[in-house]
């Protein structure tokens, strides 16, 4: 009986970085609840109370607007987080990954397996969020599953391509910067609090081309909107394009840090 | 324990083939040639050292031979097959003992094994079942379910290699084995190299303590700045390289500024050092008489076997290389 590498690296990663991680992991789970109430019926009462709020929500209450979004940003940070310290991690400190380059294991199927574990930490990272969207009869809907696909695509899109980016590193200094600098502001300006039409022209296209929107817009359409099927596919294929191109910049640079 | 446990019977077909070998092999890191073109070859059955200073080029080599590492140029074979082509294959027949634990620290001592052993595509069941006998093995057996961060040096060290048996290994490979372990860990060690060697694993190993490559190493080759020095056992390299003994003596300071040339009419290497000198001598005791018939007071004096280290020094020399 054979078990496939990328799962057994899987197995792997799941003992160890929940081991050294956990509570940072469990902190990242919380964070979505405390936007949600904090933002969503707080702010929220505000916002709806406002004239002509409904027509520039797409006539959705602030609630029903924050929280399927809130998918995407969860996804977003899970994948972040786990791209940038967990990695530096396994390469640097712990060097589980050099242990690993010792046995048969490919410095190919790490990647395929670490891909494996960031769905899987992408999953469990937005099941809280997705519990609450169904529990809220305004937001309940069969829309939830393929909302939360798109969530991993969203955290595969982050976590890929700086994945790629921390195999090139010896120091865990610039991850501070990258978080402080790259993911918050697309946290805060990517669609998620407000639709982006309230944001200067000159900066929406910083969000066009980032997954962060793309998930947002998704999510969003999937569970308390109407999609439209032309909209759908745009904002998939950039989803892809970035999980595509995460996982091949993984491929050559594992590679190489693995290999040298 | 049967023996089987830890070992496989080497191929038959293979036996007399030499599990690694390498022909001119140079590995670049942009600019500096870290080997510069090196052969040498591991005969089935053996125990074979890289002996070397720090920055001598051993660890790049031993990565290279482990199949992780590519080199840049020459011919590499690992039991005949082409680490190139073939690293999945040659790894998962040989162990590996990095110079640095690159243990979990934040599992347990049993499950750094079990997951080692998942990457070798055992079951479960067996890798539990290896895992515990492989603690005994290096007696570490109580401490299963300890997290393996408390555990002093030379446990982490065993667990180490226990953890490198896990797939039953051919061929295993030690970088620095006990650098940094105290001299009663050194020996457990040691003896549970031997016991490997018994049941015919091949190892390979670097160190760059003389008394270790005397202790383990059927034969061994010197590597310095990228490049072989000298090869051969360690009793062969000492009868090349070195004198039968070596007479040490401490001399007053105000003799030290010429004895050089006071004893060079005994026609012998000699070395001075800071604090002593070194005569390299067939016959120790003949030679402090002769140094005293020259009329050289001596403070002190010792004649001893030569070692491997004499071989080490004379080759590599007394500068600091790294």
């Amino acid at each position: 009986m054979t078990t496939p590498v990328a799962v057994r690296v899987w197995e792997g990663q799941i003992r160890t970085v929940w081991n050294a991680w956990r509570t940072s992991v469990a902190l990242s789970m919380t964070q979505p609840f405390i936007f949600l109430a904090g933002m969503g019926f707080g702010v929220g009462a505000l916002v709806d109370a406002g004239d002509g709020a409904q027509s520039s929500l797409g006539g959705l209450s602030y609630v029903q607007f924050l929280a399927p979004a809130l998918l995407a940003t969860t996804a977003m940070m899970a994948g972040a987080f786990e791209a940038m310290w967990p990695v530096h991690d396994g390469f640097y400190w712990r060097r589980t990954f050099e242990a690993v380059a010792a046995t048969p294991v490919s410095p190919r199927a790490v990647v395929n397996g670490l891909m494996l574990w960031w769905t899987t930490r992408v999953v469990v990272g937005v099941g809280g969020v997705a519990i609450a969207l169904v529990v809220m009869p305004s937001t309940r809907s069969w829309g939830i599953i393929p909302a939360v696909v798109v969530s991993v695509l969203c955290g595969l899109g982050f976590a890929a391509p700086i994945a790629s980016w921390t195999a090139t590193r010896t120091s865990d200094t610039p991850f501070a910067a990258l978080q402080r600098f790259v993911i918050t502001p697309l946290f805060l300006f990517g669609g998620a609090f407000y639709p982006l039409t309230a944001l200067p022209g000159a900066i929406r296209p910083v969000a066009w081309v980032t997954p962060l929107w793309h998930g947002v817009e998704l999510c969003r359409s999937f569970t308390v909107g109407n999609s439209s099927p032309y909209g759908v596919y745009v904002h998939l294929g950039v989803l892809l394009a970035w999980c595509v191109a995460g996982y091949l910049a993984c491929l050559v640079t594992f590679d190489r840090r693995i290999r040298r | 324990m049967p023996e089987t446990v830890l070992t496989q019977p080497a191929e038959t077909a293979t036996a007399t083939a030499p599990v690694v070998a390498a022909v001119d092999i140079r590995k670049q890191f942009g600019a500096f040639e870290a080997v510069r073109g090196v052969s040498f070859e591991v005969r089935r059955g053996e125990c074979f050292g890289f002996l070397g200073p720090n920055g001598a080029g051993k660890s790049s080599l031993m990565r290279m031979v482990s199949s992780v590492s590519p080199a840049t140029s020459g011919t590499m074979s690992i039991f005949g097959l082409d680490p190139r082509t073939s690293g999945s294959q040659i790894r998962a027949r040989m162990g590996v003992v990095p110079q640095t634990d690159n243990l979990d620290q934040e599992l347990t001592v049993e499950e750094n094994l079990l997951i080692y052993g998942r990457y070798f595509d055992l079951s479960r069941a067996e890798c539990r079942r290896r895992a515990k006998d492989l603690l005994d093995f290096v007696q570490l057996g109580d401490r299963a379910q300890s997290r393996v961060e408390p555990l002093s040096g030379g446990m982490k060290r065993r667990l180490t290699i226990a953890r490198s048996l896990m797939s039953k290994p051919e061929l295993l490979l030690l970088d620095e084995p006990t650098t940094g372990l105290d001299p009663q860990a050194r020996h457990v060690l040691w003896d549970r190299l031997y016991r490997l060697k018994e049941q015919g694993v091949t190892l390979v190993l670097t160190t760059h303590y003389m008394d270790e490559a005397e202790q383990l190493c059927d034969r061994l080759v010197v590597v310095d700045r990228g490049q072989i020095v000298a090869e051969g056992s360690p009793a062969q390299l000492i009868r090349e390289h070195a004198t039968r003994e070596v007479l040490e003596i401490r001399v007053a300071a105000s003799v030290v500024a010429g004895i050089e040339s006071a004893l060079s009419s005994l026609g012998l290497r000699t070395e001075v050092l800071p604090d002593r000198v070194l005569l390299y001598s067939n016959n120790g005791e003949q030679t402090l008489k002769d140094v005293h018939e020259l009329g050289i007071t001596t403070l002190s004096s010792l004649v001893r076997r030569s070692s491997l280290e004499d071989v080490f020094l004379r080759l590599t020399g007394r500068t600091l290389n790294d």
